[in-house]
């Protein structure tokens, strides 16, 4: 019964001059969006308003589905596009539509007439008044409440008229592409792809960069860090995906360093690694899905030693989530399934027993004068050997 | 230089079987159903290949069925006689260290309410007559055996142990699991006491997908799987011609000469062994050289996770599997290393080779090679 879509949109209103910038980000992405779905579509602006409508055959929940993806839209109503043929056929396709949509009626509703064309003969509280009544009359269950009503009927007269309802919820945010851009740290657990999701949400373009360790980490958990990128980019859009074998790296500081010290070394190697690879792709901040507490080398002191080396902005987006927050995130963005496949991570292999927590920066910064003869090198070497992988689903 | 030494996981196909499967897909494609003369040219691969089949076997061609491979079977064999027997029997033995395709049959039976017994095994993975003895009922409907073990290459002295079954319950069906055996070892049902033998192709260069089931004529069996009434109404589904023609050629070609294929793949496991071993530090799993199957070698490398040696390995060309999936998330033993009871420092650290008849001694030396110049790199990077 619906072929249009209403898109709602929050935020970008309030945006002044720049508004019409978000808007036309947002319909850019609603277009790319719906490239992976069965049929055509056009996308117009008309008076602050964004309309989806199919103009070919398509797959509804297919496509509700992808529309649930972009950020930026706050909600989604299907529309039901009516001729103007009079009243009486308005009443009737309205009592139809109520019919049809809400078949068991024990509710109560408001009829709300915004009317765009002015000429139409009758006004919007004369329109809502009767096309009520008619509702009332073809099916006396249903009730009217016009301060909570349970089911909100608008209609609006333009050219045409656009009937609806149902307000489906999209994600929030804001439109990809209008905040510039950011470089996940990408392991393969569930928080990272969460935390790439959530700094995505708004309007942040992100690449990524994952550690390879082979042979002590394999083509499948590699293999596992595309899928999640893939995953994530359903709704950021296309990104870099940067591959850095790390392997020497780690066994320079199994070699060199205290053992209980080498996670958190080799995470501080990591950010600079990632800094770098950042400033090269042009983005300005890095991503990483810490969360305090969660392991040893996610404490308030752990994570203040890993800051330490970088100069750009850090974003946690779920350092204060507990792991079932987090886990509920990666179940609705569908990456939880992929990332509790069990591949071991290059933050893992060597893990020593007892790592230490509450890391000194001064004693760690002597550990790593012991890697002074060959670690410059090493790092460069990492980021000019990093493979990219375009990724983009 | 490459050395593939993954063979009981799946082995090359044979470039003659590939040549005979292009002509039955894209010549003779017809369904053998079919009453047409494409029909009946398709009919011909398959009833080569049963001839095939009852020869290398000793068999009667009408005991041969097709299946979709060595689950499938393995499936058929226990699901359909603990169906076909409920009225008289209520029992099912399996051993400790079955391939899934088995033990987790035996779970799904047992959770239909059949009663099921796990037979122990000794450390180089052999069945004790005494306890099988101890384990057939009058209720048993039926024993499931692994002739080879697909992890440690451990042999069954078969007909010894058909003997002991029907010595206490002769009504109680032999259930054989040959699909690691099968083309490396003579098999004869009728002389072994087999009543019902699990056979896959592409362990010995043919096709996936496609294997048999022998079914002695008086085992009492039901389908598992319905629909057209192929084979007899045993096994409905279109035949597959290509896959069954593949696997017969594959298993022909495979005992012409069979006995000096097998001297020679044990040779070649004996070196591997002996240079193994030399390396130090490494424990081979299951019976010696001479009496285990002459394909498989299971060596625990002491203080060498196997992923990371799987992995390394790789990279050089050379590819083995490792002796249990582990991850730091999941490190579950697998059945045959339970069964054995290895201690878990030998089980995370257990590589499998495993041969074919195209195994060459360069790949041996190869590989030894290798592994004499990684292993002191890997031990010397290890959790602590």
């Amino acid at each position: 019964m619906f072929r249009m879509f209403l898109i709602k949109y929050a935020e970008i209103g309030v945006k002044g001059k720049n508004r019409y910038l978000f808007e036309d980000a947002l319909i850019a992405q609603i277009k790319r969006t719906l490239r992976r779905v069965e049929g055509r579509f056009s996308v117009t602006k008309e008076s602050g308003r964004i309309y989806v409508e199919a103009v070919t055959e398509f797959d509804y929940d297919e496509t509700v589905a992808a529309l649930k993806t972009v950020f930026g839209i706050v909600g989604i109503c299907p529309v039901v596009l009516l001729q103007d043929n009079g009243y009486e056929q308005l009443s009737k396709d309205v009592v139809d539509y109520m019919d049809k949509m809400y078949p068991d009626k024990k509710r109560t509703f408001k009829v709300q007439v915004r009317r765009a064309r002015k000429n139409y003969p009758m006004d919007s509280m004369e329109l809502a008044r009767e096309l009520g009544s008619d509702i009332l009359d073809a099916y006396p269950e249903f009730s009217v409440d016009v301060h909570h009503p349970q089911i909100l009927l608008q209609v609006e007269i333009r050219q045409n008229i656009y009937v609806y309802s149902e307000i489906i919820p999209g994600p929030g945010g804001m439109p990809l592409g209008t905040n510039g851009k950011a470089m996940l740290l990408l392991s393969g657990g569930i928080d990272s792809p969460v935390a790439g999701y959530m700094i995505a949400k708004r309007g942040v373009v992100i690449d990524a960069v994952y550690f390879h360790a082979p042979p002590y980490t394999s083509e499948r958990a590699k293999q596992k860090v595309v899928d999640l990128a893939k995953l994530v980019s359903r709704y950021s859009g296309p990104m870099r995906l940067h591959i850095v074998n790390f392997t020497d790296i780690q066994l320079y500081i199994y070699d060199k360093c205290p053992h209980d010290e080498l996670t958190i070394i080799m995470r501080r190697y990591m950010m600079k690694i990632a800094e770098e690879i950042a400033r090269k792709e042009g983005a300005v901040a890095l991503i990483t899905g810490e969360s305090i507490g969660q392991v040893a080398s996610q404490t308030v002191q752990s994570l203040t030693v890993t800051n330490e080396v970088c100069t750009m902005p850090v974003f946690r987006p779920v350092i204060g989530f507990d792991k079932q927050e987090i886990v509920d995130i990666a179940l609705k963005i569908d990456t939880y399934e992929t990332s509790i496949q069990p591949y071991e991570d290059c933050c893992t292999i060597f893990v020593a027993k007892h790592p230490v927590t509450k890391p000194n920066l001064q004693a760690i910064r002597r550990s790593e004068e012991n890697l002074a003869e060959k670690i410059d090198e090493m790092l460069k070497e990492a980021v000019d050997t990093a493979e990219v992988v375009e990724i983009d689903e | 230089m490459e050395a593939y030494l993954d063979n009981s996981a799946t082995t090359r196909v044979f470039p003659e079987v590939v040549n005979l499967m292009v002509k039955t897909m894209s010549e003779d494609y017809g369904n053998p159903s079919s009453m047409h003369t494409k029909g009946v040219e398709a009919e011909q691969y398959i009833k080569e290949a049963t001839k095939t089949f009852a020869q290398i076997l000793k068999v009667p061609e009408k005991e041969i069925y097709y299946t979709s491979g060595g689950t499938e079977s393995d499936n058929w064999a226990l699901i359909g006689t603990a169906m076909a027997n409920r009225r008289t029997g209520n029992h099912i033995v399996v051993t400790a260290m079955e391939h899934p395709a088995v033990g987790a049959v035996a779970d799904f039976l047992e959770k239909q309410g059949f009663a099921v017994t796990r037979l122990p095994v000794n450390e180089q993975g052999q069945i004790d007559p005494e306890k099988l003895r101890e384990s057939v009922r009058e209720d048993t409907i039926v024993v499931s055996m692994m002739y080879v073990n697909n992890e440690i290459g451990a042999v069954q002295d078969i007909a010894e142990l058909s003997k002991v079954i029907k010595g206490k319950n002769p009504h109680t069906y032999v259930h054989v699991d040959a699909i690691q055996a099968f083309g490396k070892y003579p098999i004869y049902p009728k002389r072994m006491g087999i009543d019902m033998l699990s056979i896959s192709s592409h362990k010995l260069h043919g096709p996936k997908g496609v294997g048999l089931l022998y079914i002695d004529e008086k085992v009492k069996i039901v389908p598992i799987i319905y629909g057209g009434g192929q084979q007899k109404g045993m096994r409905s589904g279109t035949d597959n011609v290509p896959g069954i023609a593949g696997f017969a050629l594959a298993a022909k070609m495979t005992y012409a000469d069979l006995d000096i294929k097998v001297e020679r793949m044990y040779q070649l496991k004996q070196k591997l062994v002996d240079g193994l071993l030399a390396l130090g530090d490494v424990h081979i799993h299951g019976m010696a050289v001479r009496e285990g199957a002459p394909h498989i070698v299971s060596a625990a490398f002491v203080g060498v996770r196997s992923e990371v040696l799987l992995h390394t390995l790789e990279d050089r060309g050379i590819y083995v599997s490792a002796g249990s999936a582990c991850s730091t998330h999941k490190r579950n033993a697998s059945p045959t290393m339970q069964a054995i009871q290895a201690p878990k420092q030998l089980t995370e650290a257990t590589v499998r080779f495993s041969l074919a008849e195209t195994t060459t001694e360069e790949e041996i030396d190869y590989c030894l090679s290798v592994l004499g110049e990684v292993l002191p790199m890997l031990r010397r990077y290890t959790r602590r």
